[in-house]
Order: C-alpha cells, then structure tokens, then sequence
C-alpha cells in the first residue's frame, strides 16, 4: 500500500508505517512511556526526513497518551496540581527547545546532539532501571524484602524554595521542582521528538519522589499536553509535521497502546520493567554504534 | 585570401549541414498526488537535415534531465574524540534537487573533457557555483561527495545505454522520476553528438507539481500553520479518545 507523504515529499508503504506506529503504541500502553523514543529513529532510518520525524512523532505521542490519561483519571491516577506544574514547564521548555532547535541546525550538529542526547539519557536511564528492576526480582525470589527507601525526594528538591502541597503525590515540596523537570522534558521533545516519559517516570518517582500510584497517569498527562504545544510549535517554525503521516503513526498507536494496556495487567510491573530497560539499552547501544562506527553517508544536504 | 574564402564557406556549408533536433517527452506535466510512487519519462524525437530529409549520419544523443535548483550547505563529517561529528562543510549556490543524464554510450567516449564540462554532460561536470573562495582540491571533495549522496537517492542518475537511436533518425531516451523529487520546473536538455561536437540541442520543460489533496496538505501546512497545527492536534487527541472508548466498550 503505497502513501504518498506530501510535507515529506516522498512515498512510503503505509502498512510499514501503520506497524510501527503499533509496535510504539505498545510499548506506550505497556510501560507508561509514549514509545517516541523509539519511533522518531525508526522512521529515519526508513528514509524519512529527521525533522518531518521528530515533528510528525509528537502527534503520535499525543494520541497514545490521550487513552491512557483517560484510563488513570478515571481510577483517580492523575495528580492535576503537579500534572499543571509539569506541563507549564513542560510548554516553556518546548519553546527553548524551538530556539536551540534553530541554533543547532544552523551549526549543522543538530545530528549529533541528538545521538548523543540519545546515547547519554537511554543508556544511564536504560542500566538504572534494569538495576533496579533485576534487584526487586532478586528480592521476591529470594524472599529478602529490600531494605525501605529512607528518603523521600533528592536533597536538592529539599533546597528550593517556597513549598505547596501536593495531595494526591503526597508531597510537601517547592512547585519549582517539577516546573524545572518540566523544562528539561519540553526542551528534549521539541529536540528528540519523544515525550520524554521514559526520562520523566524514573525522576518523577526518584527525584520527586511522588507516590508510586500517580506516577504513570500524571506523567501521561504531562507528556499530552507538552507534544500537542511541540506539534503547534513544529507547525508554525519548521512547518514539518506531515499530516498524512500522523494519521498513519496514529492509527497503530492508538490500536496498540489499548492492547499494550491489557498486556501490562498480566505481567508482573518489575519484570515489565526489565524489558523496557532492555529495550532501551539496546536502542541506546544501536545509537553508539552509529555514533562511533564510520557513517555510511560522510556528507549530509541541508537547505541553506 | 582565396584561401581565406574557402575557409569561410567551408564553415557556413558545415553550418548549414547541422542537423536539427526536435524532441518530445512523454508528459509534460508530472502530477504527485495519493499513490504516487515514481514515474518514467519517455524523452524522443527526430533527428533531421535542414531540409527536412533524414541526415543520413550517425549521431550519438544525449539527454540531461535537470530539477530545480536550490542553495545547499554540504556537511562533512569527520572522526572527533571517538565519534563522527559534522566537521567541515561547503556551500553552494546551484545544486540541482534532480539531474539525470542518458546517452547513447558512455560520455567519455562521446565527447573529451573539455566538451563535457561546457554543456555539463555527466555528473562529475555538474556546475555547483561554489558560494565564497574555496580550493579546488576540497571542492572537488564536497561535489563528489555530494552526487554520491544523490546518486543513493536515486535523485542523481547516469545511465550509458538509456539512449536508442533508430534508423540515424529517431531517438528515444528513459529516465525515471523517484517519488522523492522536488517540484518545480524541470528542464529537458537534447544533444545531437557527432564526431565529438555538439552539433544541434533543443530544449524542452516539464513541470512537476502536487495536486489535488497533496496539493491542499502542502499549501495549507506553508500558509497557515496555526489551524494546521490545531487541525493535527485535534486528529491526534481524537483518535486517541476513540481508540480509548471503542476498546472500553469490549
């Protein structure tokens, strides 16, 4: 089934298209994570262009998000005071993201900043959850519970000033807190076309320290509302989200990330862990590779 | 000055003996709408005598099918503490988006060097108009760089034998259009060869353009990004939505 991409200027098959966008949407309904991580290298190794991916990737990452914030709010898994302080952040970070977005592409190492960024945050994400994940099977099998986490939030999060309470996270902190994470997950979508849910769960539970049962659905929220302001912002600077290819990411995303959800309630949360970590590492591993090993196109093209 | 006469009208017989070129393309306009994946231009003519005879020679032909041009900065990478990084780049001016160009036989057996880089037969004479002084030796570099890139596209092409000549009189050529061109205005270029001279070219266009709902994407993404933006939005949130309830009702 061939598509014709018009903002992309080239024909793909749809079906190719419609499948990755599945296997993104079930990761997300899994994990809690929108899958952006992994859809925005995979459409750039099948010939699409990076900015067209990374702008058209934060729509899909919208979809796959808006089912998912609608299954939490229902069971009460959405903290809305600490979701707005996210997402306000979240919508300032997408517009330095914009500006540094500009900076780096008229440097010419828009490229490599992003492989990097990539290498860097899944690779010490990726080993960080799989350590953490393979201790906790360890445990159960063991018998041995391990020993109960003594702090609640990262010293620095202690630190900043003037604090508000935060109910449904069970939190007592500064809302500088989270409009900071906020920031940094806005500036690496708009950078990375990915949600940054993969970065945002693990700080959300170990940095902020939020209660385990928010986690997924105020993250979900964030991620939401952060890649609709990044697909407002890439169609009005770069004009490269490519509507046609939206709606194909979509419609496996959206199909997958509710079948992702069902698989996620038959599996045991620390095993699931794991393989997002694996998942991870390996497409950090890939990014190495292709950061170290010698490129197969030396010269790149861009517009002057 | 008897001889100088003759010189003269050796000259004018051998300019009134050059043949004339009339090509013809299969389209003249390529239309990239739903389902476009490529197209193949069948470029032909006559080849014929002033008086409208057959020339009665043998003629090499060359087409050079020619997109438009753009500005483009070419980046290099180099090794830099241990990964690949974009280094040194180049820029210039006037880099076809497309440039095919079909003959007869190989080029370098038709024309000599010097023929070849005045009429751009051939993708190692590709004119870039270089932008600023740069050295020869790392613009060389750059432009080769460059057409093998394109080249792996599809979008530079070069082809020996995608010219038959029939009967010293017709000619056709076949040149394929990827689904990744640009659109625009494409120029065909004919040349008629013989004995290493250009003896007649002719040109002729082809306009490459989007229509119909590809058409619409494209000018409504460029003029109003603000209700695109919120169209896609809105497509993502309610798709997202209706997956959610259409699963729920299970």
């Amino acid at each position: 089934m061939d598509v014709y991409l018009p903002i992309a200027n080239l024909a793909v098959n749809g079906l190719v298209i419609i499948a990755l966008g599945g296997l993104t949407g079930l990761l997300s309904g899994m994990f809690g994570v929108g899958g952006g991580f992994l859809t925005t290298p995979l459409l750039i190794f099948y010939g699409i262009p990076p900015t067209v991916a990374a702008a058209s990737a934060a729509s899909q990452v919208t979809g796959a998000s808006v089912s998912g914030v609608f299954a939490h709010s229902r069971r009460g898994g959405v903290d809305y005071q600490m979701g707005g302080m996210l997402v306000l952040g979240g919508i300032i970070g997408t517009g330095f993201g914009a500006l540094l977005f500009r900076l780096l592409t008229a440097l010419g190492q828009i490229d490599t900043v992003i492989n990097v960024l990539y290498v860097l945050l899944l690779g010490g994400i990726g080993s960080f959850m799989a350590r953490d994940s393979v201790r906790e099977i360890r445990a159960q099998r063991t018998g041995i519970p391990l020993p109960a986490r003594k702090r609640r939030h990262h010293p620095l999060v202690a630190n900043l000033p003037w604090r508000w309470r935060f109910y449904r996270s069970g939190l007592y902190i500064s809302p500088l807190a989270p409009l900071l994470l906020g920031m940094a997950t806005g500036i690496l979508t708009m950078l990375m076309g990915i949600g940054g849910g993969f970065m945002l769960v693990p700080a959300m539970l170990y940095i902020l320290g939020m209660s385990a049962s928010v986690v997924v659905g105020t993250s979900l929220f964030q991620i939401m509302f952060v890649t609709m302001a990044t697909t407002m912002t890439h169609a009005l600077t770069t004009r490269a989200v490519d509507l046609v290819l939206a709606v194909l990411l979509l419609l496996g995303s959206v199909t997958g990330a509710q079948v992702g959800a069902n698989v996620a309630l038959q599996v045991r949360p620390e095993r699931l862990r794991l393989v997002l970590a694996a998942i991870v590492l390996i497409v950090a591993f890939r990014m190495a590779l292709g950061l170290t090993y010698r490129p197969d196109a030396i010269y790149t093209v861009s517009p002057l | 000055m008897r001889r100088l006469f003759a010189l003269l009208c050796l000259i004018m017989l051998g300019a009134a003996r050059d043949p004339i070129l009339v090509p013809e393309i299969s389209q003249h306009e390529v239309e990239v709408r739903q389902g476009f994946t490529g197209t193949e231009l069948l470029l032909f003519g006559a080849i014929l005598d002033p008086a409208g005879t057959r020339a009665g020679r043998d003629y090499d032909i060359v087409v050079v099918l020619k997109g438009p041009t753009r500005s483009i900065t070419v980046r290099e990478k180099q090794k830099h503490l241990g990964i690949w990084v974009n280094a040194e780049s180049a820029e210039f001016r006037s880099a076809p988006t497309f440039y095919a160009v079909a003959s007869s036989r190989p080029i370098d057996r038709i024309v000599d060097t010097r023929t070849a880089a005045i009429y751009e037969l051939g993708l190692p004479f590709l004119q870039l108009s270089p932008i600023g002084t740069i050295d020869p030796g790392i613009q060389a570099r750059f432009s080769a760089g460059l057409v093998a890139l394109m080249a792996g596209d599809t979008l530079y092409q070069q082809n020996a034998d995608a010219v038959q000549v029939k009967e010293q009189v017709l000619y056709q050529a076949r040149i394929k259009l990827p689904s990744n061109v640009q659109t625009g205005t494409y120029t065909a270029e004919t040349f008629a060869i013989a004995r290493g001279r250009v003896v007649a070219s002719a040109i002729s266009r082809v306009e490459v353009s989007k229509q119909g709902f590809e058409k619409g994407i494209a000018d409504f993404a460029r003029n109003d990004g603000l209700v695109y933006g919120l169209l896609v939005v809105a497509i993502s949130v309610g798709m997202g939505w209706l997956a959610g309830r259409l699963f729920a009702l299970r």
